[in-house]
């Protein structure tokens, strides 16, 4: 029983094969990529492995303390920023074979064409609790 | 409320309803929908007869459940037949019920959670909360396994090794939910202890116990992770070793060592000393050479070294892990530690750091960058 973190990027991430910006898709492509993100999360939920999915604004602001009795200073977004999160998924599985293979269905969702996108996926271990018995 | 009470008779009301020739995966919905109006309605109004009140509801809830399923008139057969179990009966079913919810077809966490419901009467909510997933994902990961078994046979002995598997794995977890897994994994393990004569159950409830007692003293104020040798031992239940220790010289002596015995048997040696600089590394690592001998795991030989490295000194340490790969969990820490024993501040600090960053939990982590901070100040002043 492990939890990872299935990282999607808009930005930061190796390019993907098919890698053709999703506004220049089809609308049915479009929505045949929606379904299939759907049906993922379904799938994980059925087979008791599904923990958190979520996407995220491209627009941020980064935010710092400004020092006593100041309002936090505001800055961005950063148009050069390099990494750029677009969403996540976070799944609770039997370990790292079973993550990998997991990473490697949702790369597969369809892009232009209706073919895979080969997407590149960040995959991320959650720390855990420490073990009770360690020597 | 007794909510232990109402948990500890699960499995026998799934027996009694499979008895009655209920399926087990209905028997097992039946008495969870039961366990929990019994949670509901309990405390307002406690029945004189749990046991009566849950074999009732349950039986109500599977009737209603099974209706349109089953024709009316095979309901009413079963409905006569009701054959009331006898008292060696309840017992034998607990016993198989550890078998099936960790039976090998099942992967570690459906075991697990299986294991949890059926056998330890949690809710399908609470062993959600302890694992941090979402209830619907807990509740079909819990579906699953019972398709999983469907076909299995009720009536034939399991594997001792595989229940003892699934409890170690509830015990050793650590989450920390609103339900103390470590101290339901104990619950378990005494009341198979209770089921079953085996010297191997008596070692993993020896182990357990064991280091249960050391629980008080293993974190420090804000969770942080206090290490064997820095344990004020004060805070040890002497309780709970007193009664490891029985447990386990009585599996001992029966001759037939397991993995969970000699586990245990270092855990009591180090009970056993009243302070660090006491305790017997010399009978540890004859322990641990006996461990490697029944286990072959390599996260046995890299807990021996650390043993080595205290009984003969750091070299000795360091030559026991050169052997060892070097990507296993936790041989950097050890590295970092034999190197600081041995004199080479520098190179124990380079690896407290380089362990911080591969370590698979945050107080690990946090207690090796201290590590590596205070070893660093040293050699900087």
């Amino acid at each position: 029983m492990a939890k990872y973190l299935l990282l999607k990027h808009y930005r930061g991430a190796p390019a993907a094969v098919n890698d053709v910006p999703m506004e220049q898709w089809t609308p049915e492509e479009v929505a045949a990529h929606i379904q299939f993100m759907r049906d993922f999360a379904d799938r994980l939920e059925r087979s008791g492995e599904f923990v958190d999915g979520q996407a995220l604004s491209p627009e941020g602001t980064f935010v710092r303390y400004d020092g006593e009795g100041r309002p936090p200073v505001t800055d961005g977004p950063f148009a050069e920023t390099k990494d750029l999160i677009a969403g996540w998924m976070v799944i609770d599985v039997d370990g790292y074979e079973r993550a990998l293979e997991l990473a490697g269905e949702l790369s597969a969702a369809p892009g232009a064409g209706g073919k895979p996108i080969h997407e590149w996926l960040e995959l991320r271990p959650f720390l855990t609790e420490p073990p009770t018995i360690t020597e | 409320m007794d909510e232990a009470l109402l948990r500890s008779l699960t499995p026998t009301v799934i027996g009694i309803l499979v008895r009655r020739g209920a399926d087990f995966a209905a028997a097992e919905d039946a008495v969870q929908d039961a366990l929990v109006e019994a949670l509901r309605v309990w405390p307002g109004d406690p029945p004189r007869d749990p046991k009566g009140w849950l074999v009732t509801v349950a039986w109500r809830k599977f009737l209603d459940a099974t209706r349109g399923e089953v024709s009316r008139r095979r309901r009413e057969v079963l409905a006569r037949a009701e054959p009331a179990p006898g008292p060696g009966e309840a017992s034998d079913d607990t016993l198989q019920m550890y078998f099936l919810c960790a039976h090998p077809s099942l992967t570690p966490a459906s075991a697990v959670a299986l294991t949890l419901r059926a056998v330890g009467g949690l809710t399908t909510r609470q062993i959600a909360r302890a694992y941090l997933v979402p209830e619907a994902t807990m509740a079909q990961r819990i579906s699953r396994a019972k398709r999983t078994v469907e076909g299995v046979r009720f009536d034939r002995p399991g594997d001792v090794a595989t229940v003892l598997r699934v409890l170690y794995l509830v015990f050793n977890e650590g989450y920390s939910g609103d339900v103390d897994l470590a101290g339901e994994a104990i619950r378990l393990t005494r009341r198979l202890a209770a089921e079953i004569d085996h010297e191997e159950v008596a070692g993993l409830l020896a182990l357990m116990l064991l280091h249960h007692a050391r629980r008080p003293a293993r974190t420090g104020p804000g969770g942080r992770l206090v290490p064997l040798a820095e344990q004020d031992r004060g805070l040890w239940d002497t309780r709970l070793i007193a009664e490891g220790v029985e447990i386990l010289q009585a599996a001992l002596s029966r001759d037939r060592l397991g993995e969970y015995q000699a586990q245990a048997a270092i855990a009591a040696l180090h009970a056993d000393a009243r302070t660090a600089e006491e305790t017997d590394w010399v009978q540890i690592v004859e322990w641990y050479d006996e461990l490697v001998r029944l286990t072959g795991s390599p996260v046995a030989r890299l807990n021996r070294a650390v043993a080595v490295g205290e009984a003969d000194g750091p070299r000795a340490g360091l030559a026991a892990l050169a052997g060892l790969d070097p990507a296993l969990p936790r041989h950097t820490a050890v590295a970092a530690y034999l190197h600081e024993r041995d004199g080479d501040l520098a190179t124990a600090a380079r690896l407290y750091a380089e362990a911080a960053r591969s370590a698979s939990s945050l107080p690990e982590r946090d207690h090796l960058t201290r590590q590596a901070a205070r070893l660093n100040a040293r050699t900087r002043g």
